[in-house]
């Protein structure tokens, strides 16, 4: 520690090899030095428990509340903290509804909705990320600000001008339409149309689904696609053997980012159709949970949703590993 | 695969023996890809104009949200009763949210800072968990997260009633992990050297953390703090779960709950002002993550966007 200050010679100031390492790696290294390495758990210790608090164990109180009793007179769930005392017959009840009973239809129709969103984002969203990324020049910066701007307006807001261009009345669409003379009075938009609930969810989650797509079509070597012409390859097949196969992890990570919070949803089609007709699994969830009495069923259609998007998630975080594992070979 | 490819390359030297300039546009790989550029700006548009639909009716002169009546800022603060400045519910949603916005980042701030450096160079089994503890909010669904809270704050935090304590604990807890990643990923791209530098001149691990580290941390640490701040701001599915009662409404609850009952230009205007503190929080967040480096704005761009 006196080194610095004792005006010591230039032989000093530059250790032997043998010296080096015992001066740098053993004793100042930040990771291995005795008295920090107990550092590093003290300052992760505070978000950690946080975490455990506040998610791993609300987490868990959905399986609690889930498998747990309902105080009668009060008609409060009573979470049962201890898996000993789980008892699995409204789990059952709720997953026989489920599939086979009154709450297979909100089912079918929220799996209908989150598949044709997601097919006209690949439609939509493919050709535009794969632009942005390749073929821009030099206005690619303002083309990703410009993509990236819905990423932080709030989706509210974003809805908001939706159900201004829809409205019955005077909304843009209909005066647009009755203008054009395809229409004579005012089409109630807003008033149950599974299309229009489809069209906010495509608009609401499309740039979700560019951004990760975008990142990994940038990361592609033009050279490849240029080695693919130069061999008198079509654009086609090149698009078919070359751009596709190398973006397919982007892609599905961009399916899966955007169709989690899809098939999530309650709040699109209440602004924008508002008829119980339109009605998703996260409309159930959301009844039984903040507004019913029996917050335990909510409990259990929570499960059986993360039970389904988590199938999603295995698949995905399976092919990452293999994809990783390929690169680092 | 490779006999097809000799065949394709036989097609194109004859092709360009025979017709030497004319490339027919299908074939003409430098040609302008006016379908896609025009499909990329017609999306452009189409996700931008009911955004600007949306500002548009926070100046209309009539009551109406879709049938425009002139320009005016009588939502704003011009109408006695029910514009921006006058009506006490509107103030309370903004309010609630710049107060809600504020906490969580002087909560989460620190605790996410801190993770990051920890989980950097903490090296154990016991590590691992943590870090995976601190990922999977980032990839479990808001409706999930937000039900959680909701039933552990109904059920076992009892004392912590529904309302501004319960978003601020549940905007705090979907916060941390992207400060966490924002901050880890510049923490990696500095690299222990400096640190080891310092240590090796004489500092204590934590001086060396206080004065060299946390300056070159902070382009992360403040763009973090940025980006909380929108993130809280915009969020609506936790605090929807967790508000509990009108004196804890935020702007998006507001704007959702309003929206299809008896709206008026006035809620456009507030959606307005969400849009104004939100975009200056992130153009915040842009200019420090730019920097002076060349070639920073993309990088900037795809941080905020947080795919990294």
């Amino acid at each position: 520690m006196t080194q610095s200050k004792g005006g010591t010679g230039l032989a000093e100031a530059e250790p032997t090899p043998e010296q080096r390492p015992t001066l740098a790696r053993d004793k100042k290294d930040p990771t291995f030095d005795r008295s920090t390495r107990r550092l590093w758990p003290i300052l992760a210790a505070p978000g950690t428990i946080w975490l455990i608090v506040l998610f791993v164990v609300p987490f868990y109180g959905i399986f609690a509340v889930a498998f747990g009793q309902v105080d009668f007179l009060f008609n409060t769930p009573i979470p049962a903290w201890n898996p000993l005392h789980w008892q699995f017959t409204l789990f059952g009840e709720v997953l026989h509804a489920s599939v086979d009973g009154p709450f297979s239809g909100v089912w079918r129709r929220t799996f209908g909705y989150v598949f044709v969103s997601l097919v006209v984002c690949v439609a939509v969203g493919y050709p535009v990320a794969y632009y942005v990324a390749r073929l821009a020049g030099r206005r690619r910066g303002l083309l990703l600000a410009l993509i990236l701007a819905p990423w932080w307006i709030n989706y509210i807001t974003r809805m908001l001008g939706w159900m201004t261009i829809l409205d019955e009345k005077h909304g843009y669409l209909n005066s647009f339409l009755e203008h054009l003379g395809v229409i004579d009075q005012g089409v109630n938009w807003l008033g149950g149309y599974p299309g229009v609930v489809v069209l906010g969810l495509v608009y609401g989650y499309l740039p979700f689904f560019i951004v990760p797509l975008y990142a990994s079509l940038d990361r592609i070597d033009q050279r490849l696609l240029e080695a693919s012409r130069d061999l008198g390859v079509g654009a086609a097949r090149t698009f078919w053997h070359i751009t596709l196969p190398l973006s397919r992890m982007g892609l599905i990570t961009a399916l899966v980012i955007t169709a989690l919070p899809m098939a999530g949803d309650y709040y699109t089609n209440q602004l924008l159709s508002g008829s119980p007709k339109t009605n998703m699994i996260g409309n159930t969830i959301y009844y039984y949970l903040a507004q019913g009495p029996q917050k335990n069923v909510g409990a259990c259609l929570v499960i059986q949703l993360s039970l389904v998007l988590l199938v999603f998630m295995a698949y995905y975080l399976l092919l990452t590993q293999r994809a990783s594992k390929e690169a680092g070979r | 695969m490779s006999s097809l490819t000799a065949v394709d390359a036989a097609n194109a030297a004859e092709a360009f023996q025979t017709r030497p300039r004319r490339l027919t546009p299908w074939r003409n790989p430098w040609r302008r890809p006016w379908f896609l550029s025009s499909i990329t700006w017609l999306y452009i548009i189409w996700s931008l104009v009911p955004v600007a639909v949306a500002v548009q009716f926070s100046f209309n002169a009539g009551r109406s949200r879709s049938f425009w009546q002139g320009f005016s800022f009588r939502w704003y603060w011009q109408d006695p009763y029910s514009s921006l400045v006058s009506d006490k519910s509107l103030q309370l949603a903004l309010r609630n949210s710049l107060v809600l916005g504020i906490l969580t980042v002087l909560v989460s701030v620190p605790i996410g800072v801190l993770l990051a450096l920890g989980l950097t160079r903490w090296r154990s089994k016991a590590s691992a968990v943590s870090n995976g503890i601190s990922l999977v909010p980032l990839v479990t669904p808001e409706i999930v997260l937000g039900s959680a809270l909701f039933l552990v704050f109904t059920t076992l935090f009892t004392r912590i009633p529904l309302g501004m304590q319960a978003m601020l604990l549940g905007h705090v807890t979907f916060s941390i992990s992207f400060i966490l990643v924002i901050v880890r990923s510049r923490l990696l791209s500095i690299g222990p050297e400096y640190e080891m530098a310092a240590r090796d001149l004489g500092a204590t691990s934590i001086q060396a953390l206080r004065t060299i580290l946390v300056p070159l941390l902070m382009p992360a640490i403040v763009a973090s703090a940025a980006i909380t701040f929108a993130g809280s701001l915009d969020d609506f599915v936790v605090s929807s779960f967790l508000y509990g009662n009108a004196q804890a409404i935020t702007v998006p609850i507001k704007l959702y709950s309003a929206a299809r009952a008896a709206p008026t230009p006035a809620l456009n205007a507030l959606a307005t002002v969400l849009l104004i503190g939100s975009t200056l929080a992130l153009l915040v967040a842009y200019l420090v993550l730019r920097g002076r480096r060349k070639g920073g704005s993309e990088q900037a761009l795809s941080a905020l966007a947080s795919f990294e």
